[in-house]
């Protein structure tokens, strides 16, 4: 069985043309990614919103009920109810990012509410008293403080949604699922096994990337690497 | 005490790889030897996962208990291609199969075209633990239906018919659809046609509304499936014959078959024809009926059961 996967991972055909793992795999990058983005102009807001004024908090509480959504089901019957009303293959894809959004949303949104809600109070004092006004504390220090949660929250969305975009392929569009859900239905078991190696190896990537991303985002003195006695140069700076 | 912790950990990686390869030897998804195989008297019947099957397969397991023979139901297999594993390692008995589609699943070569060259071809390609019982005149085979715009705007009377639009043409049809000779493979081959561009895998109903939606122009659809008269679908015609001919027929591992199964199931399928299957499934399908009281519904009214 293992060396039939590892036949289907390595034969060249499966790397090239319409149905090749590339083409597969761009395609579920291209869902995932889009769903990212539309779910963190969402939820960043959002966050930011309830974490910085303290009003909405039970919008939290919603968005983590939203976990228990199950998507597969969710899925059908929105393309149900969409599918009437649009006539061309968007008729597919709007219900799939409606879904996969709805499952980004809440990491994202505990993520960002999080954030801000760990921000040492006495930076938030010390901005009052630099004379900072509201917008300005959230946009230059709370902000900030709270990239390491938000970046967390973002980079355990991205993993769900990587490995639940597979079922967009359920309501016939392509991505890494077209493996899943072909391989199934003709009853060819390496080829579902191979499809679930390549979702992996892929959310694997994107975690990598995003492990980057946080990196260079994210303040140095944030990252806990400097203590209370590191030594500090005159000029103020902590040398890297 | 960290390097007896790095130790200790090293170890119970080691321990955990090398348990791991004591159970590498088996297929984990082969289904476990003698699963779900009965004794001798019960019959185990299977469907695969479309709501005739399990209607066909309902009448079947009805017309069976009538005569006093134990019956399992495990129905919404799957494709051929999973239930004939299932009939092949025990786990069902029994399940309604269509003549054409099948000889042609098992041999791509087949060639009969006619109902009862079909049947014999069939019966000669069977794996030797299999065998079919008598044939039904009723018949339900793969179709390519088009929607009544599309047929109209492009004059759409044929399947050959499609070769001149194959580009702007998106077909439903299951995935399986995709890699056999009564399905993409044999479109092109035969016809010409390729449709493999716009292909839009969906399952079952789901066909049906792609089509009514406009999200695909043709459709492959089961030829007494209701939904074809209720949307006015227009189904091409087939001149090669590609989706050839396609009886109603009970597909039974041999060493189950007895006099009284023989017996009863042939009778259900003298009694069964096409416009009475169509009328069977156009209950359980649009007026949304219980496959088993219909089952039993006929069974009633035709003396079986």
């Amino acid at each position: 069985m293992i060396n039939n996967i590892l036949r289907w991972l390595t034969d060249p055909a499966q790397w090239s043309g319409q149905d090749g793992i590339p083409t597969r795999a761009l395609q579920h990058l291209e869902y995932s990614v889009v769903t990212l983005l539309v779910a963190a102009l969402i939820a960043i807001p959002v966050g930011l919103l309830v974490g910085h004024t303290g009003r909405g908090r039970s919008l939290v509480s919603v968005a983590n009920a939203m976990r228990a959504v199950p998507s597969l089901g969710l899925l059908f019957a929105i393309s149900l109810w969409v599918g009437p009303k649009i006539h061309g293959s968007l008729a597919f894809v709007i219900p799939s990012i409606i879904v996969l959004v709805l499952l980004a949303i809440p990491p994202i949104l505990s993520g960002t509410y999080a954030g801000i809600e760990s921000v040492d109070p006495a930076a938030r004092d010390a901005a009052k008293g630099m004379g900072m006004r509201g917008s300005e504390v959230l946009r230059v220090v709370e902000l900030p403080c709270a990239l390491p949660l938000l970046m967390s929250g973002l980079r355990s969305a991205a993993l769900q949604v990587i490995a639940t975009a597979t079922i967009a392929s359920s309501v016939s569009l392509g991505g890494l699922g077209r493996y899943l859900i072909d391989g199934l239905a003709s009853s060819q078991y390496e080829v579902m096994a191979g499809g679930a190696v390549c979702v992996a190896a892929l959310a694997l990537l994107m975690d990598l990337v995003m492990a980057g991303l946080q990196r260079a985002v994210v303040s140095p003195g944030l990252t806990g690497k400097f203590k209370q006695s590191d030594p500090v140069a005159s000029d103020g700076r902590i040398p890297a | 005490m960290k390097r007896m912790n790095t130790v200790l950990v090293l170890t119970v990686v080691a321990a955990m790889l090398s348990l791991s390869a004591c159970g590498g030897g088996s297929d984990p998804t082969k289904p476990a030897a003698g699963a779900g195989s009965s004794d001798k008297t019960t019959i185990i019947i299977g469907s695969a996962d479309f709501p005739e099957s399990t209607l066909i397969g309902e009448i079947y397991a009805g017309a069976l208990e009538a005569k006093g023979v134990t019956v399992k139901k495990t129905f919404n297999i799957g494709s051929r291609e999973v239930y004939l594993k299932a009939l092949q390692d025990g786990s069902i008995d029994l399940i309604a199969e269509y003549t054409g589609s099948l000889s042609t699943f098992l041999n791509k070569k087949a060639s009969a075209k006619d109902p009862a060259g079909v049947y014999a071809e069939l019966k000669s390609e069977l794996p030797a633990a299999l065998t079919v019982l008598d044939k039904s005149a009723a018949e339900d085979k793969d179709s390519i239906a088009v929607t009544k715009e599309t047929a109209a705007k492009w004059s759409l009377k044929t399947i050959p018919d499609l070769a001149a639009h194959q580009n702007d043409i998106a077909l439903a049809a299951p995935s399986e659809f995709k890699t056999r000779e009564r399905g993409l493979v044999g479109l092109k081959a035969q016809y010409g046609v390729d449709l493999t561009g716009k292909f839009l895998p969906l399952k079952g109903a789901a066909v049906v509304e792609a089509m009514k939606n406009g999200q695909a122009q043709a459709g492959n659809i089961f030829s007494t499936d209701p939904s074809i008269a209720e949307n006015s679908f227009v189904v091409l015609d087939d001149p090669k014959a590609l989706f050839g001919v396609d009886n109603v027929v009970p597909l039974i591992t041999k060493a189950k078959v007895t006099q009284t199964i023989s017996a009863a199931l042939n009778a259900v399928s003298a009694k069964l024809d096409t416009p009475t299957l169509g009328d069977l499934l156009k209950q359980v399908v649009s007026d949304k009926k219980d496959p088993a009281v219909v089952a039993k519904e006929f069974l009633t009214k035709n003396g079986l059961g």
